[in-house]
Order: C-alpha cells, then sequence, then structure tokens
C-alpha cells in the first residue's frame, strides 16, 4: 500500500518485544516505522537479519538503538515495553519529548511510585494514588499530554500471522484515537476508540489476574463449566478492582476487557495463562519466572492489586488466591475449593 | 509529637512569611491610556461590532445550512419566551417582548422563501440577536466612575476603620489604620505586576461570597494593576450599589438564565476577543459561591476555554507583544467568616447531589444589609487575605519572571506545540475541551496549595469531625439534626485533637501543599481561643462557641458544616 500523505514522518515503536514487533510491522503498512530496542547488541542483530523475536520485519521498519534520534524523526510514538522497564525508558525518552507528540502504549502492567516499592513488593500502606497505568506515569515523567493506550484481544502471534483481529485505541484526545485508527486499520485489522483511557487500559492490565487463574485451571484439568464460571466471576471482580483505580464499568464490557479476557484465558500464547498452568502442574513461581524471557504482567499486577484491595477493604477472592498460591501458602486445589465455598452468591450485580 | 510551644512551631522549615501592611505598590503603567479596558471602552462600538461578526461566524459553522439555523433560531425564541414570563429580572429591558415578538415575526417570514434568500435573512435575524446579546454584555467602563468608586472605597472604609479602631476625637481624619491592615495580600504579587507587564492575565479566584468582587477588584487597584473585565452575574445589577460597581470596575454581564446556544457563543467571543485584545479578565471558574464551604474541586469550563482559544488564536496569527501570551493565575480568598454562609450551605443541603437552576436569593439583596455588614467588618475586626498564586501557562506549568513556561523538570516548554497537528497549529476543539479539564485540574491543585489556613478554619473542621466520630452512626443530615444540648466535646480532648491536625498542616506546609496564617504558629490555647473568636463572628447562632464549663459547643450546626468545609481536600480526616 502505498504511503498516505505528503507529511511522511515516520512512526515510531519503542521496544522489540513480541507484541512491539507486530505492532511495528502493523504500522509499517501503511508508514514508515523506526522500531527502537534497548540493547545496542539486539539492534544490530535485528537490523542484519531482518527478523525479531522471530518475526520477519516490514521493508519499511528501521531499527534504532537512539532514542533522541527516535524523538526528534516522529511524531508519533508506541512504546510497548515491559512495564517492568517502563519508568527506566519514559525517563530516557522524556528528555526528548516535546508537546506535540502522541504517545501511545501498549502495555497492559501497573507501575508503583519508588517510594512504595521495595524489592519487588509493594508497601504495605499502598493506596490508589501510588498506582500508576502507564498513561498516568507518562502524564507524571514527561509533558506530553496527548496520550493514549492500545487494548483488546491482541496475541502476538496471531497477529503476526495476519489473522483477523480488532484492537481499541483509548484516548481522552479525539485527534489520538483518529490517529491510531489511521495508521493501524487494515484490511484484517479494525482499529475501534473509546474515550474512557483509564477504563480501558485497567481492563487490559486486570484481564491477566483471571488470565493466571484460567491458566491453573486447565492445569488442574477441569473444563467448560470451571472456564465459564471463571471468565462470568473474574470480569465481575475485574470491575471491581477497576473501580478502585478509576475505572467505569463500561470499558470492561468491550474489546478490552471480556474480549481481552476471552482471548487471554483460552491459550498457551498467553504468557499469563501459561504461567497459572505451569503453577498447578506443580512448578515453583520461581522457576517459572527464570526460564521465561518476557515476564508475565500478572505476577506483578497480581501482588499489587492483592494489597491495594487489602488496604481499600475490597474482597478480591481470586486475586488473594493466586496472591497465595503465588507464595506457596497454599496449594491451586486447596485454592479452587476456597473459591468454590465464596460467599458471593448474586450473579450479575455491578451495574 | 505536639508542637506546643511557639518557639517550636517557628521551627518550620519554610519561613512563615508575616505580611507587610504598609507596602504601597507603584502602577505599573505610567497612565490609565495604556489600560487595555480603556482602550476596550474608547472603543465600545467597534468591539461590540466584532465580536458579534466572530460570534455570527462561529455560529454559522456550527449550525450549517438554513435548517439548522432556522431551529437554533425558533429554540432560542422559546426559551427566551419562557425565561421572560417564568423569570424577569428588574434589570432586564423593557422592549423584551417587543424583539422577540418580530423576532417570531421574521422566522415566519423566512418560511415562506427558500433558497439563497431565506439563508441571508435567516443569517440578518442572527445577526440581529447576536448584536443584541452583545450589547447587553459589553461592559461600560468609565474611567471617572473607576476613580471614583475606588476613591470612595479606599476613603470610605479607611474612615470607617480608623473611626473604629481609634475611638478619638478628630480620628475620622487619621490616616494610622488602611484597608490594608483589613485585607492583607500575600503570595506572589511581584511576580503578578511582572507579568501584566509583559503578557494578558486571567485571574481565577475562589468564589465564596459576593463581597469577593469588591475584595478582588481593590486588590487589583492596590497592587498597582489596570483594571480587569469580569464577567458578573446580570442578577447582580439589581442591586444598585453592586451595579455601580460592577460597571466601573469593569465588568461585562453574564446572564446565567440564558443557556441558549447562540447567548453562549456571544459570550464566549466577547471573552476570547477582549484577552486577545490584552484585556487582562477575571473569572470565579466555580461559576458561582462555593455553596458548601468547600473550595471549588469542579470548575466551570465555558470561559476557562475561551482562554485557550484565545491562546490558540495569537499563535495562529502570530501576535506579537503583550497579547500573546497568557497567563493564568490562582487567587484563594480567606475569610473567617461568610455573611451568606446560612443561605449558602441551606441550598446545598437541599440540593445535593443535584444541579438545577436555583433562584439567587440570599443575604445580599438590599443595598442596606451590605451596608450593615461592611460596617461591622470595619468596626469590628476579622481580617480577609488574599493569596496570589504562582503564575502559570494554560497549560499549567509555572512561568518565570520572564513569561516563559517551565515544565517540571525546569525545562523551557514551546507551548505553541500543544496546539499543534502534523507540524501546524490547527483548530480542534475537542483538544481544547481536554486542555481546559487539565487545566482546571491544575487550578484546583494550586488553590489547595495556596489557600491559607486560619485558626477560624481549623477550629470548625476539628469539631465537626469530632462530632462525626462520635456519632458513626449517623449520616449527614443525622449529624445536622442533633439536638444542641447534647453538643459537648471537652476542650482538652479538642486542645490534642487540634493540636494533632495542626502538626498535619505544619507538615504540609513544609512540604509546599498548604498555606498557613502567622497566627495559626502561636500557643495552642491562644490559636484556638482565635479561631473560635473569629469562626462565623456576625452570624446571630455561632458555629464554635465555649459553653459555661469551658467545653466547645455549637449553636448552629449546619453552619458549621459550612466552615468545616473550608478544610477539605487535604485528608485532614484521618488525624482526628
Amino acid at each position: 500500500m502505498a504511503l498516505k500523505d505528503t507529511y511522511e514522518k515516520p512512526v515510531g515503536v519503542i521496544g522489540a518485544g513480541s507484541f512491539g514487533t507486530v505492532v511495528a510491522n502493523l504500522l509499517a503498512r501503511n508508514s514508515q516505522v523506526v522500531l527502537f530496542t534497548r540493547k545496542p547488541e539486539m539492534a544490530k542483530q535485528i537490523a542484519m537479519t531482518r527478523i525479531s523475536q522471530g518475526q520477519r520485519l516490514h521493508k519499511r521498519v528501521d531499527v534504532t538503538n537512539d532514542l533522541h534520534y527516535l524523538s526528534s524523526v516522529c511524531d508519533i510514538i508506541f512504546p510497548i515495553v515491559p512495564s517492568a522497564f517502563f519508568r527506566k525508558m519514559i525517563r530516557d525518552l522524556s528528555p526528548w519529548l516535546k508537546p506535540h507528540h502522541f504517545l501511545i502504549h501498549g502495555t497492559k502492567g501497573l507501575i508503583v511510585n519508588e517510594d512504595k516499592w521495595h524489592d519487588g513488593k509493594p508497601d504495605k500502606t499502598l493506596m490508589p494514588e501510588d498506582v500508576f497505568t502507564m498513561s498516568r506515569l507518562i502524564r507524571k515523567e514527561t509533558l506530553v499530554v496527548r496520550v493514549g493506550c492500545l487494548a483488546g484481544p491482541n496475541l502476538s502471534k496471531e497477529l503476526a500471522d495476519g489473522q483477523p483481529a480488532a484492537t481499541v485505541v483509548a484516548s481522552r484526545f479525539d485527534e489520538v484515537i483518529r490517529e491510531g485508527q489511521r495508521l493501524l486499520r487494515n484490511e484484517l485489522f479494525q482499529v475501534y476508540g473509546s474515550k474512557d483511557m483509564t477504563g480501558i487500559e485497567l481492563a487490559g492490565v486486570l484481564k491477566n489476574i483471571i488470565a493466571v487463574a484460567a491458566g491453573i485451571l486447565v492445569g488442574l484439568g477441569f473444563g467448560e463449566n470451571a472456564h465459564g464460571l471463571l471468565v462470568s466471576r473474574g470480569l465481575i471482580e475485574m470491575v471491581y478492582l477497576g473501580r478502585l483505580l478509576g475505572g467505569e464499568t463500561s470499558a470492561f464490557l468491550g474489546l478490552a476487557g471480556v474480549g481481552d479476557l476471552v482471548a487471554t484465558c483460552s491459550t498457551n500464547l498467553s504468557r499469563n495463562f501459561s504461567l497459572g498452568y505451569r503453577l498447578a502442574k506443580g512448578e515453583k513461581l520461581s522457576e517459572i519466572l527464570s526460564s521465561v524471557d518476557e515476564v508475565a504482567e500478572g505476577v506483578n499486577t497480581i501482588i499489587i492489586m492483592k494489597t491495594l484491595a487489602e488496604n481499600m477493604g475490597m474482597r478480591a477472592p481470586i486475586t488473594e488466591s493466586l496472591y497465595r498460591v503465588m507464595h506457596e501458602e497454599m496449594t491451586p486445589e486447596d485454592a479452587l475449593r476456597l473459591l468454590m465455598k465464596s460467599p458471593f452468591k448474586i450473579d450479575f450485580d455491578i451495574f | 509529637m505536639l508542637i506546643k510551644t511557639r518557639k517550636m512551631a517557628l521551627n518550620l522549615i519554610r519561613p512563615v512569611n508575616k505580611v507587610d501592611t504598609k507596602r504601597r505598590f507603584e502602577p505599573i503603567h505610567a497612565g490609565s491610556q495604556e489600560w487595555p479596558v480603556v482602550q476596550l471602552a474608547r472603543n465600545r462600538k467597534q468591539f461590540v461590532q466584532q465580536v458579534t461578526d466572530e460570534a455570527v461566524e462561529r455560529l454559522i459553522l456550527l449550525r450549517s445550512g438554513i435548517g439548522q439555523l432556522v431551529d437554533e433560531i425558533e429554540k432560542t425564541r422559546y426559551h427566551e419566551k419562557l425565561r421572560i414570563k417564568t423569570n424577569a429580572w428588574k434589570v432586564d429591558p423593557e422592549d423584551e417582548l417587543i424583539f422577540w415578538g418580530k423576532v417570531k415575526s421574521r422566522l415566519l417570514e423566512i418560511d415562506k422563501k427558500d433558497g439563497k434568500e431565506a439563508e441571508d435573512l435567516a443569517k440578518l435575524l442572527l445577526r440581529d440577536i447576536v448584536s443584541r446579546y452583545a450589547e447587553e454584555i459589553t461592559g461600560n467602563f468609565k474611567q471617572t466612575s473607576y476613580k471614583f468608586a475606588r476613591n470612595i472605597v479606599t476613603f470610605g472604609f479607611a474612615r470607617l476603620l480608623n473611626a473604629a479602631k481609634i475611638k478619638k476625637f478628630g480620628s475620622f481624619f487619621r490616616n494610622e489604620y488602611t484597608l490594608q491592615d483589613k485585607i492583607q495580600i500575600t503570595g506572589e504579587v511581584e511576580h503578578l505586576r511582572t507579568l501584566a507587564r509583559i503578557g494578558t492575565i486571567v485571574m481565577v479566584p475562589t468564589h465564596f461570597s459576593n463581597l469577593d468582587s469588591i475584595t478582588l477588584g481593590y486588590i487589583i487597584n492596590e497592587l498597582g494593576l489596570p483594571p480587569f473585565i469580569y464577567g458578573a452575574g446580570l442578577n447582580l445589577f439589581n442591586v444598585e450599589i453592586f451595579a455601580y460597581f460592577m460597571n466601573s470596575l469593569g465588568a461585562y454581564k453574564v446572564d446565567r438564565r440564558k443557556k441558549n446556544l447562540i447567548y453562549l457563543e456571544t459570550l464566549r467571543t466577547y471573552s476570547s476577543l477582549a484577552i486577545r485584545k490584552g484585556n487582562h479578565s477575571l473569572f470565579f471558574p466555580g461559576g458561582t459561591r462555593s455553596r458548601a464551604g468547600n473550595i471549588e474541586t469542579k470548575l466551570k469550563l465555558g470561559l476557562l476555554g475561551t482562554a485557550i482559544e484565545a491562546q490558540r488564536i495569537n499563535y495562529e496569527n502570530n501576535t506579537e507583544g503583550r497579547a500573546s501570551k497568557i497567563f493564568v493565575v490562582p487567587v484563594v480568598i480567606n475569610y473567617n467568616f461568610v455573611l451568606e454562609a446560612p443561605s449558602l450551605i441551606n441550598d446545598y443541603l437541599e440540593l445535593k447531589g443535584q444541579e438545577r437552576y436555583y433562584v439567587e436569593n440570599d443575604d445580599f439583596t438590599t443595598s442596606g444589609k451590605i451596608l450593615k455588614f461592611l460596617v461591622k467588618f470595619f468596626t469590628q475586626g476579622s481580617n480577609i487575605s488574599v493569596s496570589i498564586g504562582k503564575g502559570m501557562d494554560l497549560f499549567g506549568n509555572y512561568v518565570d519572571n520572564e513569561g516563559k513556561s517551565i515544565d517540571k523538570f525546569g525545562n523551557y516548554v514551546n507551548t505553541r506545540e500543544y496546539f499543534s497537528y502534523r507540524g501546524k497549529i490547527n483548530r480542534d476543539t475537542q483538544r481544547e475541551e481536554e486542555y481546559t479539564r487539565m487545566l482546571s485540574i491544575r487550578i484546583v491543585d494550586e488553590y489547595l496549595r495556596i489557600n491559607q489556613v486560619f485558626a477560624s478554619h481549623l477550629v470548625p473542621f476539628v469539631a465537626f469531625e469530632m462530632l462525626k466520630k462520635k456519632y458513626p452512626d449517623e449520616d449527614l443530615y443525622g449529624l445536622l439534626r442533633l439536638p444542641l444540648d447534647e453538643i459537648e466535646i471537652p476542650y482538652e480532648i479538642f486542645k490534642e485533637t487540634f493540636g494533632r491536625v495542626r502538626d498535619r498542616i505544619f507538615d504540609l506546609y513544609n512540604r509546599g501543599q498548604i498555606d498557613i496564617a502567622p497566627h495559626l504558629t502561636g500557643d495552642l490555647d491562644q490559636v484556638i481561643g482565635h479561631g473560635i473568636y473569629n469562626v462565623g463572628l456576625y452570624h446571630a447562632r455561632r458555629p464554635v462557641i465555649k459553653n459555661k464549663t469551658g467545653n466547645i459547643t455549637s449553636q448552629d450546626l449546619t453552619t458549621l458544616y459550612y466552615y468545616r468545609n473550608r478544610m477539605d481536600g487535604y485528608g485532614l480526616e484521618r488525624y482526628i
């Protein structure tokens, strides 16, 4: 497809992980792309082999190791970096950012304020204002205000294979949504828009919790009934947790919530799902974490949300049980038994 | 640890500045010819014309096509007729019914025609309506009236003040005490004066009392600044004494009854154009006086949005000079006593949670009541302090003394770029709406930061919260209905709690998150006494009072609640 218009700045993608690479390739169908990766050797390798994360790079994707360069040639940037590295990345990027930049991130994780985060664990006094989605972090750490996020059922491998899918670009700014749509849309990839950025972000983040639980259920050998029970009760728990951080219920009922939940809860293609699966099969958390390249966001999200829910006096049974299983305080089987005893008898009560 | 002694209290890391009440400020403009508001008044007819032209253009864009335009005019006519029937004010012009009757006949005429003829007629009709609105809105600043009003205020009040304080024969003519002793100005005063020389100021104060406008008019003059234009509620012009002051202070008229699009666009165009011509503007982003007594947290975005639009248009036109850069200055007025408190809090309690039209009905309805209040104010004490915030650009970045925006990392920001898309500045109203919303959040943050805590704010807060804790099962309305003879807080426990909350405030003060009045640092008993004496000083029933045994009680729980709300927003409830 020919390039669309005369204002020919390339689009930036930060992070050459599996999702970042896929997004870079999707963008390249319509625009010139600059893809950043943190490690210089990695940048060289990808540039030479034209392969990143097992995906062949579109010819319009240039690779760089220089954030300054990327931000000077690109007006629109997609940061897609695991939450564990996001803060460092955004601080490195921040000095080069100007008010005209649009930042549309694709990271479904949470970050805790530095003074409330010690050794990978949140402080006991964690409050909602200490927990940041990536858009809130961007606003805190940079002067960029036109921020958006990507969410929805977007498993990288399937996107890379060119399977039909859709995503949501959420932003408070119509123009950011329009840009996202213009840049990403193609015949097999529909791009929806939403003004509820906080809700959409949170939906993407919190579904990872339920995905871990789904992995456990399948690992324990359970079938569709259990799966259905988990997805529906899980959605409700997601909504309640989301409200702690300012998310509206409606965001959870679309692509970013239910859509992503269903996709992620069914398959080993999801890192979160496979984490749960392996826990159910008896592996320890530390073993699992050391055996993978890309960390499942669900791990941190579970820890953070469990602490937050506790401090805010909110019951989150699925999250709590997962926390205890991850920290070996409980076996997966016992956790399931406990959940089945849960006193909540009213079904759909989140409106 | 309770900071008991004044000495310990003064170990506050940030020094508490005593206000220099004898300070005089030179006017920033040598002569009044340079006042933007004078230039506006000189070219009043032209300006009304410009407002009309631009508003008509905007409306035609918003309601393109003859069908939509006629619809809008008809809607307007309908609502205006309704308004005239159900909510007439003294200040409304007598020819209103006739005018809108003529509009109806003209609409009928347009109906009979079609194509370009109909469209031209509709546009003419629109223009006439807009022109009428623009004429009503535009202020009538007269230099002579301004100077006269200013002198009356300064001379008259100073006399009252001296007569009261000195109480000797001939004291009426003494000059020892000035309004400066009563109305203390604190905060970024020099910075404001500097910015007013190099750019256009949009001052956004909190709004608690109808007295605010006079207080602000006074301090603007005291600081040597030219008069600001200001959107005064049209209903204020029902009261003669206010009508005079409003006009002479540079007010333009805002009719909150008129919610139709044609009026609102005309109003917005007025504000936007006036700002673009370098008129310093003042508006209360809260829209109306705070009914619950708290510092506003939800701001009205309409007029605030015109400042952002004006900045974008200035950038588009590459405007040079003073008119080109617009600065936002938040201001907090700190009172011990708000005359209208009882009726305001009643309004709030009745309408809680709903946004409804209300009839303006308060203690300022007669000139007599106001004068009575002013006399009491000057003869019996109770100071007002006005906190001037640091100037910001329209994105909430602070600006330095050259008016350059500095981001949170200390780098200069080129604010033009916030309006650009694909390398060019473009008009995006949704973007500007979002920017306005963001600005309002920053302004509220600043309000909380520069708010000066008085003892008379803290005392009702502690008292009310202690009551709340004592009756945990009561909701707000239950609390307010508690029998007064059951209300008793033992003094020693009150004092201890007060000290704890005060410590927290000192902590916030050290971190630059709040401001405190110097008297707050004194001896705890004295501070509490001062607070009890001053809170709601002139209300018939006092919100906080000591009973015969020296314990804390109240004569009116709803006003207690009102004054308590002033300390909302800091999470101090956790320290009770």
